[in-house]
This record gives C-alpha cells, structure tokens and sequence, in this order.
C-alpha cells in the first residue's frame, strides 16, 4: 500500500511539473500576444504567420499620435519626487514612533494605520476640492501630495527601526551624535533592506496608478504614462490595435525590463512588504 | 535637569511627526470627515446654494436603482475574482514550490500580470474580447460558433472582466503562499509520504490550515482590491452596457465628475467607508490574532 502511494507521488511530480509549463504559457500568452501585434503589421495582429515580416512602424505611429515620451518623463518625475518625498517624511515619522514615547504617541500610530484602508482613491471627490484651493490641479506635485505621508512607508521603516540595537544608539550617543546623527548613522543604514522594499512597492504602486492621476491631470505636460495611454486608447478613439499595442508596451517597458532584471528584489520586496 | 529632558522628548516626538501628521490630516482625516459633513447638504447651484438637508441624500440614495446596481456588481465582482485567485495562486505556489526545470521561467510567467498597471492590462484584454476581430471570438470562428460581444453583452460583460482580474492578481497573491509554504518544514511532507497519506489528503489536512493566516491576510485584500480597483472600467466598458459592469468607486468618479454632484458622490463615498471600516475591524478581530509569521 505505502509502496504504490510511494511510486504515486513520483508520478504526480511529473505531472505537475506539466501542469506548471502548461499554466505558465497560459498565463504569459496574453503578453507574448501583445508583443506579436506590436512588432507586426496590422493585418497580422489577426491572422498568425510565423514568417510576418517584422515592422517598428508601429512604435513609430505611437510616438507620433501622442507624446509618450512625454508621458514618461512625467512619470518619471512624480515616481523620484514621491518616493523622496515619502521616504524623508516616513523616515522621521518612523523614529519618531520607534524611539520616542510622546504623548499621544499611541493614538497618532492609530490615526496613521487609517490611511492603509482609507488610502487617497476613495477620497477623490475631496481631495479634488483641497487640491483646487491650493491651487495645485493639473500639477505633478498636485498628482503626488496626497501620497506623500504613507502609511504603509511609517509602518515598515518603524519595524525596521524597532528591531534595531538599543547599544548602537547608546554607542553613538557617546561618540558625540544628536538625535539626527543618530538618525542618519545607525537606524537609516541599518534599515537598507527595508528601504528597497518599501522603495520598489512604492514605484511599482504609482509608476500604474491611474485614477487620481486622470483627476487631477488635464494637460500633456503633467499626464503620467498610465492617464496618456488611457486617453489614447479609450475605445471612442478608434485607433488601430497594433499601435495600441505598441503604446502599451512603451507604457510598461520601463518598470517590465526593471522587473526582470532584478526579479528576486521585486518578488521579495512585494513578499516582505505584504508579510510585515 | 530630568523634566526638561522629559518634556522635550514629547516636543521631538512630535516634531518628526509635523510632516506626516500634517501630510496625513490634510489628506486623510479631514477629507474623511469632510464627505460625512457633504452628504448632509444639497447639491449646490447658483441659484439656490448648498443648505443643510439631513439624511435626503440617503433617501435618494436608497431609492437609486444604480447605487444598488453597482452594490450588486461590486459584491459579484468580489465572489467571481476572490475564490477563483486564490485556488490558483495556492496552486501556482505548490506548482513551483519545488525543484523542476524552468522552475524561474514559471514563476516570472506567473508573476508577471502583477507588475503591469490595471489600464495595460485592460488594453491588452480589450482585443480579446472586441466581437467577430477579437482573439476569442476568432479561437470560436474556427469552431463554427459566431461571434459574441463579450463587453457589450450585460450578461457577459462582468464574467469578462472578471477573468482578466483573476489573471492581474494570481501571481500577486502567489507569492504571500511561497513565502508561507517556505516555511512548512519538510519533514511534515516527508511524514505523510511515509504514512501512506495521498497529496490530496495531505494537502486538505496539513497544508492548507497550516496555509489559513496567509489565506486570511490574502482574502481581506482580494476584497479591499475588489473595492479600489475599477482603472480598467475606464478602458474597457465606462460601467456599461446599462451599468452591467458598473463598480461603486467608478459610479462616485461618474457622480462626482461627470454629474457634478459632489454631495451625492459624498454620499456614495460614506457608504465606501462604511464598508471599508467593517473590513477594518474583521482584519483587527479575525486576522491580527492568527498571524504568526516570525
């Protein structure tokens, strides 16, 4: 009986092993499909032939009908500009809740963890009217404000900051370091780790975000990549697939070739960052 | 000496916070309160201003056939994605869990929806599902079975979207069960071999209570995504046909800027909250409790 349940499990591995190939295709065709219309001609995004002649015409198209380049390096600015802005903020939020018991400490930590459910999406309509009184629509800071103090950013670095050493404090305070030396020599080198995690998460979150950005952004020189290609490939303005295709593929070439260059970070970032 | 030591430690304390405490008041707390304040008041027009009037924006609210529309397609969304991801990212995580060739390429492959924005993603799937030139329905040609419009179809077009979301999110919570399967010990696998126990058997009785916090954790944010994401409503339907796809954010996006009735979409929006907070309180009652990763 334990002999032939034994020889089961051998065979199942193999089966598995199928089943995994059989999904991963599965779920990399969609993309692998994208790809195929973009670097081919229109009349091939239907009809497959393995020898269509491979064309750039289509990126080519995309770059001329709308100012993706343009769309990137906004995007590019709002990802650098908030993730300083919400590292500096978080950082000292962070010690400020790791090593000092202020009064009020406690119900401030309370009223930080509110925005990991209320995050800033579901208060547009809000946000919108703050943003308009300050004069600040239609603006790449206006885009990254709300999202500047991020909750999930305190939380991580203020576990960080906990498990560091109490001594390595107390050693540098007898070297002559005030609180920001402190700050800057042993708890911000020590939380490296989770600086990258929290910095991969964050650029991947708004590298994609799209709803607020489309609110607060109505011209070409502060629409991020995501509110771009939303506009340039809303069903109403009828252009043909394989540019869309193309245009879809500038959008996510940048963090995509990231992605898959430093793969282990960004799975173990995603994965520490969820667990914490 | 002490108590002036004392107290500035408070005055530090809160010192680095100012930045985030104002960042975070400004944008979270006083927006909050803000939209319970707005949908007590009338809808403002120049004529006659917004005034004070109590729970009528409830009433209309409860007597709006598409608020309970997109309450009902909301609560679908969230039943079709929720199970269907999780059953595959567990099975994705004991697929690749283990030594077998091309064991990266398939955790990429896997992975990979999860790192493109929800809008590409919609761009992606709008041509499978375009009637008669879309990939689905020319698959279906070759079958004989004539086209469909799968997005313009009221009972078509959630299941739709549904399938796409399942693809987006998969992956994402696949890792959260590698990382938990990292850490079952193997002797545990090696027992039930030796104990003649089929996988099946194994897997119902060890792996997956020892995989419960993980699937917790995973669930309330399957249902909070299920609530925030609506960016490829934007590309794929605008909620249509008739409000068939129709999610509650994207119906208070509609309401607020497209109508430019900012009390109902205030109104719209405590409702959100409302259902957010109860979440709050099942991950503070059900899950803190469960968790013990290190």
């Amino acid at each position: 009986m334990s002999v032939t349940t034994s020889k089961g499990w051998n065979f199942y591995d193999t089966l598995e092993t199928v089943a995994a190939w059989v999904l991963a295709l599965l779920w990399i065709s969609p993309l692998l499909y994208a790809f195929w219309a973009a670097f081919h001609s229109g009349e091939y995004a239907i009809h497959f032939d393995i020898f269509a002649p491979l064309t750039l015409e289509n990126f080519r198209e995309a770059l001329s009908q709308a100012p993706f380049l343009r769309y990137g390096l906004n995007t590019f600015i709002l990802v650098t500009m908030l993730l300083s802005a919400q590292l500096v903020v978080g950082t000292l939020a962070a010690y400020a809740f790791a090593r000092y018991r202020f009064f009020g400490s406690n119900v401030a930590f309370a009223l930080v963890l509110m925005q990991l459910m209320i995050t800033p999406e579901i208060l547009i309509v809000e946000n919108y009217g703050t943003l308009a009184s300050l004069n600040l629509v239609d603006t790449i800071v206006g885009i990254g404000l709300p999202y500047m103090a991020s909750a999930f950013g305190i939380f991580l670095l203020r576990q960080a900051f906990k498990s560091t050493p109490k001594e390595l404090e107390e050693a540098a305070r007898l070297e002559g370091c005030g609180m920001f030396g402190i700050l800057m020599k042993v708890y911000v080198p020590l939380a490296r780790p989770t600086y990258l995690a929290f910095g991969l998460v964050s650029i991947s979150h708004h590298w994609n975000n799209f709803l607020w950005p489309l609110i607060i952004t109505n011209s070409v020189e502060t629409r991020p990549l995501t509110v771009g290609l939303g506009i340039f490939a809303s069903p109403e303005s009828g252009i043909d697939w394989s540019i869309i295709s193309a245009a879809t593929l500038l959008s996510v070439a940048p963090l995509l070739i990231a992605f898959l260059l430093f793969q282990r970070q960004f799975v173990q970032s995603f994965m520490y960052a969820g667990i914490k | 000496m002490h108590p002036s030591r004392n107290l500035m430690r408070h005055v530090h304390g809160w010192l680095l916070l100012t930045p985030a405490a104002i960042l975070l008041v400004a944008f979270t707390h006083y927006p909050t309160i803000k939209t319970i304040i707005d949908s007590l008041f009338s809808k403002g027009t120049v004529i006659r201003p917004s005034r004070f009037v109590g729970l009528a924006n409830y009433e209309s609210m409860y007597a709006d056939p598409i608020f309970w529309k997109v309450l009902y397609n909301n609560l679908w969304f969230a039943l079709g994605t929720i199970p269907t991801s999780i059953i595959l990212a567990i099975s994705m995580a004991l697929l690749v869990n283990r030594a077998m060739p091309g064991r990266s390429f398939v955790r990429m492959a896997y992975f990979t929806p999860t790192i493109l924005p929800m809008i590409a993603v919609a761009n992606i799937w709008l041509f499978f599902y375009s009637p008669d030139i879309g990939l689905i329905d020319q698959i279906s040609s070759w079958f004989g079975i004539s086209g469909h419009n799968w997005l313009g179809d009221p009972k078509t077009v959630l299941p739709a979207i549904i399938i796409m979301t399942v693809w987006k999110e998969a992956g994402f919570f696949m890792i959260f069960y590698l990382a938990a399967l990292q850490h079952v010990p193997p002797e545990l696998r090696e027992a039930a071999r030796l104990e003649g126990a089929s996988r099946w058997y194994f897997f119902r009785r060890v792996l997956f209570p020892l995989l419960m916090p993980t699937t917790l954790f995973v669930l309330i944010n399957a249902v909070l995504n299920s609530f925030k994401l609506v960016d490829h409503l934007f590309v794929l339907t605008k909620g249509g046909p008739d409000n068939a796809s129709n999610l509650l954010l994207y119906y208070i996006f509609e309401s607020a800027f497209s109508y430019f009735d900012t009390n109902y979409a205030a109104t719209l929006t405590v409702v959100l909250l409302a259902l957010l907070a109860i979440m709050a309180l099942v991950q503070f009652f059900l899950l803190d409790r469960r968790i013990h990763y290190r």
